[in-house]
């Protein structure tokens, strides 16, 4: 018997939701709202897996609509929130990294081993540093780069990339990157991503319908993915454990998973599960044939992509079982349909891998799980 | 004598009856006799019976008298008789002494002259011998002149016989030297002429019969058979070749013997048509090969089978590189379009070959002559398949050239939707005659009076399996796989999409192919051809009606996805370049809009062209056109004041409460959803598509209170405009009523414009 969804709605509109990356011990998700008239809000959801509840803690956004966030890979504490706010006639916009504050003066902020008191126990969010770069005017997101005590982040904007070196909490401009332009008007970046693999000397950026990697050590595009999609793509994301593949969405419905090394076709598309734009797709960071997506038409969908995950005969492969156990198959796993309007965001938990979050325009936050039947079913 | 003579006649008349009271009787008793009558008859009786004897031993006595006198009367006569032969015997007795003592003297005489002549016939049978051994002599002492005249005059037949006759005589004599002397002097001569019949043999010029009576001669004189055999055939074989070389000549270009072709430089007829090669090729080199056989069979029929089989092997060796010639030469006609003259040509073939088996039935020549027309047969259904997906290929391009042609000149609507269903309709009867015509020239190869039609794979699986799965099947598949192609959207389809007119124009053709023209070609074809495999007929035909089906749907999905996004895109690249915040006070309908408008007019009007209209949801009363705006306008303000909310920080809660209650009566909307057949369900997936793109663009912008006006302006335009497009109208309703509050959330000063002013500057446009 599964485990109903665990829905939980926000006030506000909200676009953006990110899991707390660096916290391996409990399941919680910073969600950002979006709204021009109110005082936006963070918030600190953690999913408690043995009672199937939720707690969660609100925190004020002062400096306006979020429209990017993302948690360090490195500390728990550490997000950064991309903004935009009206001021006196004029949209300014702006990005920041924040960090957790614990209202026990005497668990230090600098103590962040021990963090399995709950989220009630932050008080608030302290601003750490404003990320502003003399390159980008319009910083649209942050991205932090994923390996552990690497300060380095990559910043998106106005069709540029900017890489900062957070060390020491100054902002110090490394380097930056222009996108290639396109009929002469520079393409618009609509997600950027960092290739985890290989001490991520890669980052990825979607603009229009293509996808660019630059490699950091050369400062030249890496791999290239033309025309990928039919129309807009609108995220990316790289398989976890293996270290080629990647998983693109768009305008066009469609979810696609390529081998970088072979740029002309997808190894495999995902078709008939959405029917319209799909704004997120999600490798499940442990088990990667687990793959979420969500889209415009309300839908979340998990499907199980066995066939060209890392673990194509399911978890464990002993050598005698080899030639016993088939290849799985791939299949849809389940359609979420909790929400009632766009879902802009889905991410998996950090800290266990068979729980999720989706995130809908009208604020809705639901929490899911994997179907027991399939975690069974890569577990044994 | 005489009493023999009576007696056996008395034997004769009264045998058996010796009954002694029988008066007639030899054992007659008198006394016995007397005694009974005296006992047994009256007196009376008795009188009579004494008269009665009395009368009777009268007779009786009278005619023994004249029987007496009868007999001495020729008793006298016989005396008289044997009398005179006494006195002739007596005449007759001397001349035979006479006659004995004459032949006496004949033979005596003949003793003597048979001793004198003895010795003489000794003599003359001795002369005789000698002569006739002289006469022999003188032949074989003439001999080597006579030989070498015959071979002077070139009469070796003559000269053979000759030789012939006196081998074994000089062979006998042999040790004798003038015998061995003429002995060498005629093998010489045999041997020079045995030479020459070799030249005769070996020269390429000399005719069949000159050669069979060579090596008729040849044997004669002993040459091995099977060395004459082989020299033979060989022989013929340079002929053959010749003519195979001929033939090979009009391939107009050769995968062997590349460079043949330019020794025998016969360019200037390279290219003669399919039936003359096959006539050349049966008339030279097929009649040369019987004229052989025959000739061989003439000769070496007597011979053992080592010889039959050399024929059979040289036989095989030389149809099998003419096959080969012949099946080029027809598989490089396989694409020819005048399949009349290749049937006719593949029919000569066969009937020259019926000709031919008669010679050599060991030799299975109807197998790989079948077997040829056959793979003809096969290539040319290929061909024809080929052809058919060729023409639709053509066809696809044709109507592509004619649907993107008249939008560049003309622009306006009108003649592209008139074109649209003549289009179609033109498309499909050309496919149709294509495939009809197709059909009736691979009726050719069935036809009656074709010679090999009666063989049976051409009653059979010709029909059946080629005709039917290889043209027909195969190009109605072809036809479904090639249209799937069109949408196939994951392939990245990265050059030329299929312009939207165009999905819309074949999903029609293939929904008529559905409905009709699929199975109307596949019972033309089952007719037309006699099959009757009933069960399969029917599932395969349902199988493709499916198939087509199908991708009749999935076409116009594609159609409807096509056309929306095409509309969505000049939505989405209006919102994203504008600068909303900061837009002047609307004064009139966004030219974008209008353009949307329009554009989904002419494809409402292209699609109306070819699909029916379908099923509307029924009005409500209050939204007929012109009403419509006033219901809207009380809509939109009942649903702002609901929106104005948001500033007050007390609603908020009854703000998303209400649009989540507003959103649990609405359904959901698929927008990338399934497609029906009827226009108006097409035209709800365009708008659908369209309307959803406005709001997620409307949601990533932030507004200033105359952007919010402007895009109230635009919706309510759209809302006047769209809703006789589609099914449900309340679709449209709901997702501008979205637009138009997600609008309001991203507005920074959101004050709604006066709906009197948004008619009066939709009216304006």
């Amino acid at each position: 018997e599964e485990d109903a969804p665990l829905i939980y709605g926000l006030e506000l509109p909200a676009r953006c939701l990110c899991p707390q990356t660096a916290e391996s011990n409990v399941t919680r998700f910073i969600v950002g709202t979006q709204s021009l008239k109110q005082e936006n809000q963070i918030h600190l959801v953690e999913f408690d897996d043995e009672n199937n509840q939720l707690e969660k803690t609100v925190f004020a956004h002062v400096d306006g609509e979020i429209w990017h966030l993302l948690s360090s890979y490195n500390d728990p504490l550490l997000f950064s929130t991309c903004y935009s706010s009206y001021k006196d006639g004029k949209l300014g916009t702006g990005c920041k990294i924040y960090k957790f504050v614990s209202d026990s003066e005497n668990q230090g902020p600098a103590d962040t081993g021990d963090f399995d008191t709950g989220v009630g126990n932050f008080e608030s969010i302290d601003e750490v540093c404003t990320v502003s770069s003399s390159e980008i005017n319009h910083i649209s997101s942050l991205q932090w780069k994923p390996i552990e005590d690497d300060n380095q982040v990559m910043v998106l904007g106005d069709g540029k990339l900017h890489l900062f070196d957070l060390v020491e909490e100054k902002t110090e401009s490394s380097f930056s990157f222009q996108l290639p332009e396109k009929k002469g008007h520079p393409l618009v970046a609509t997600c950027g991503k960092w290739n985890p693999h290989h001490t991520a000397k890669q980052f990825a950026v979607a603009s229009g319908q293509n996808i660019t990697s630059f490699d950091m050590r050369s400062k030249s595009p890496a791999f290239q993915l033309e025309n990928c999609h039919g129309q807009l793509v609108r995220d990316l994301d790289f398989n976890p454990n293996k270290q080629y593949h990647v998983v693109t969405c768009g305008d066009d419905c469609l979810v696609k998973f390529w081998d970088t090394r072979e740029p002309k076709a997808p190894i495999s598309v995902l078709e008939s599960d959405h029917s319209h734009w799909v704004w997120g797709v999600r490798f499940n960071p442990f088990h990667d044939q687990l793959v979420l997506s969500c889209g415009s038409d309300s839908r979340v969908v998990l499907n199980n992509k066995a066939s060209i995950s890392s673990e194509p005969f399911g978890h464990m492969v002993d050598e005698e079982d080899d030639d016993q156990k088939e290849k799985k198959s791939d299949q849809l796993i389940a359609v979420y349909e909790e929400h009632e309007d766009s879902v802009y965001a889905v991410e998996w938990s950090a800290a266990d891998p068979w729980s999720f979050a989706s995130l809908s325009y009208d604020g809705r936050i639901v929490i899911n799980k994997v179907p027991k039947t399939v975690k069974f079913d890569i577990l044994l | 004598m005489l009493k023999m003579y009576y007696g056996v006649n008395n034997a004769e008349t009264n045998g058996g009856s010796y009954d002694p009271l029988d008066i007639d009787s030899p054992n007659f008793h008198a006394e016995n006799y007397l005694r009974k009558i005296k006992q047994e008859k009256s007196l009376s009786e008795l009188m009579d019976a004494e008269n009665d004897m009395a009368k009777q031993i009268r007779t009786l006595d009278s005619e023994m008298q004249t029987l007496v006198y009868e007999n001495y009367n020729k008793f006298i006569s016989a005396t008289d008789t044997i009398r005179n032969m006494k006195r002739d015997f007596r005449q007759m007795e001397t001349e035979m002494e006479k006659l004995t003592s004459n032949m006496a003297n004949i033979t005596q005489l003949n003793s003597e002259i048979n001793d004198t002549l003895k010795e003489n016939r000794q003599k003359i049978s001795k002369l005789a011998g000698v002569h006739s051994l002289l006469k022999k002599l003188q032949f074989l002492f003439e001999l080597p002149a006579k030989l070498q005249k015959c071979l002077e005059t070139g009469a070796y037949s003559t000269a053979v016989s000759y030789y012939m006759k006196t081998k074994s005589v000089l062979q006998h004599y042999q040790h004798m030297e003038s015998f061995s002397g003429i002995e060498r002097e005629c093998i010489a001569i045999i041997n020079e002429i045995i030479s020459k019949l070799k030249q005769t043999f070996h020269d390429k010029n000399s005719s069949a019969p000159q050669l069979a009576e060579c090596v008729g001669l040849l044997l004669r004189l002993g040459e091995p058979a099977g060395l004459l055999c082989d020299e033979y055939l060989q022989h013929s074989r340079h002929k053959l070749d010749e003519d195979l070389q001929m033939l090979f000549s009009f391939l107009p270009y050769s995968t062997f013997y590349p460079c043949t072709l330019y020794l025998l430089g016969t360019s200037q007829h390279l290219l003669i048509d399919v039936l003359e090669f096959i006539d050349r090729g049966s008339n030279g080199f097929l009649s040369n090969l019987s004229l052989t056989i025959a000739a061989y069979e003439n000769l070496f029929i007597k011979q053992t089978e080592i010889t039959s089989v050399k024929l059979l092997s040289f036989v095989e060796e030389l149809l099998n590189s003419y096959f080969h010639l012949v099946e080029e030469r027809l598989m490089m006609d396989r694409r020819s379009r005048d399949n009349a003259l290749v049937v006719r040509a593949l029919d000569r073939f066969y009937r020259r070959l019926q000709a031919t088996i008669n010679l050599l039935p060991s030799l299975d020549i109807m197998t790989l002559g079948k077997a040829i027309i056959v793979r003809v047969a096969k290539a040319r259904c290929e061909h024809y398949k080929l052809a058919l997906e060729e023409f639709f290929m053509d066809c696809l391009t044709d109507a592509r050239h004619a649907i993107s042609s008249p939008k560049g000149s003309i622009g306006k609507s009108t003649p592209v939707t008139l074109n649209l269903l003549d289009l179609v309709n033109s498309t499909a009867s050309a496919i149709l005659n294509q495939v009809k015509s197709v059909l009736a020239d691979v009726q050719l190869f069935t036809v009656r009076d074709i010679n090999f039609s009666n063989m049976s794979y051409f009653s059979r699986e010709f029909s059946c399996q080629d005709v039917r799965e290889v043209i027909i099947v195969s190009f109605l598949q072809y036809i479904s796989e090639t249209l799937r192609k069109f949408c196939d959207r994951s392939g990245g389809p990265r050059s030329g999409l299929p312009p939207p007119a165009l999905l819309l124009l074949l999903s029609r053709l293939c929904r008529d192919f559905e409905q009709n023209t699929a199975a109307y070609v596949l019972t033309l074809t089952d007719e037309q051809f006699v099959i009757n495999t009933k069960d399969r007929k029917t599932e395969v035909s349902v199988f493709l009606t499916a198939e087509m089906g199908a991708t009749a749907q999935r076409l116009l999905e594609c159609f409807v996805q096509q056309s929306g996004v095409s509309v969505s895109r000049m939505i989405r690249t209006s919102v994203e370049a504008r600068d909303w915040l900061r837009s002047v006070e609307p004064r009139q309908v966004r030219a974008v809009m209008r353009r949307v408008v329009e554009e989904i007019t002419q494809t409402d009007q292209q699609v109306g062209s070819l699909y029916e209209e379908g099923v509307r949801k029924a009005r409500s009363s209050d939204s007929s056109k012109r009403t419509h705006p006033f219901n809207q306008t009380s809509v939109s303000k009942q649903r702002e004041r609901s929106h104005w909310g948001v500033y007050a920080p007390s609603s908020t809660m009854d703000n998303s409460l209400l649009s989540n209650i507003q959103k649990l009566f609405s359904e959901r909307v698929d927008v990338f959803g399934a497609v029906e057949f009827s226009k108006t369900s097409i035209m709800t997936g365009i708008v659908k598509i369209a309307l959803k793109t406005l709001l997620e663009c409307v949601r990533l912008k932030t507004f200033g209170k105359f952007g919010l006006q402007q895009l109230q302006v635009d919706c309510h335009y759209l809302q006047l405009y769209l809703w006789r497009f589609v099914a449900d109208e309340h679709i449209v309703h709901g997702l501008l009523d979205e637009v138009v509050s997600s609008c309001v959330h991203r507005c920074v000063e959101p004050v709604a414009m006066e709906p009197s002013v948004i008619d009066v500057i939709c009216e304006r446009g």
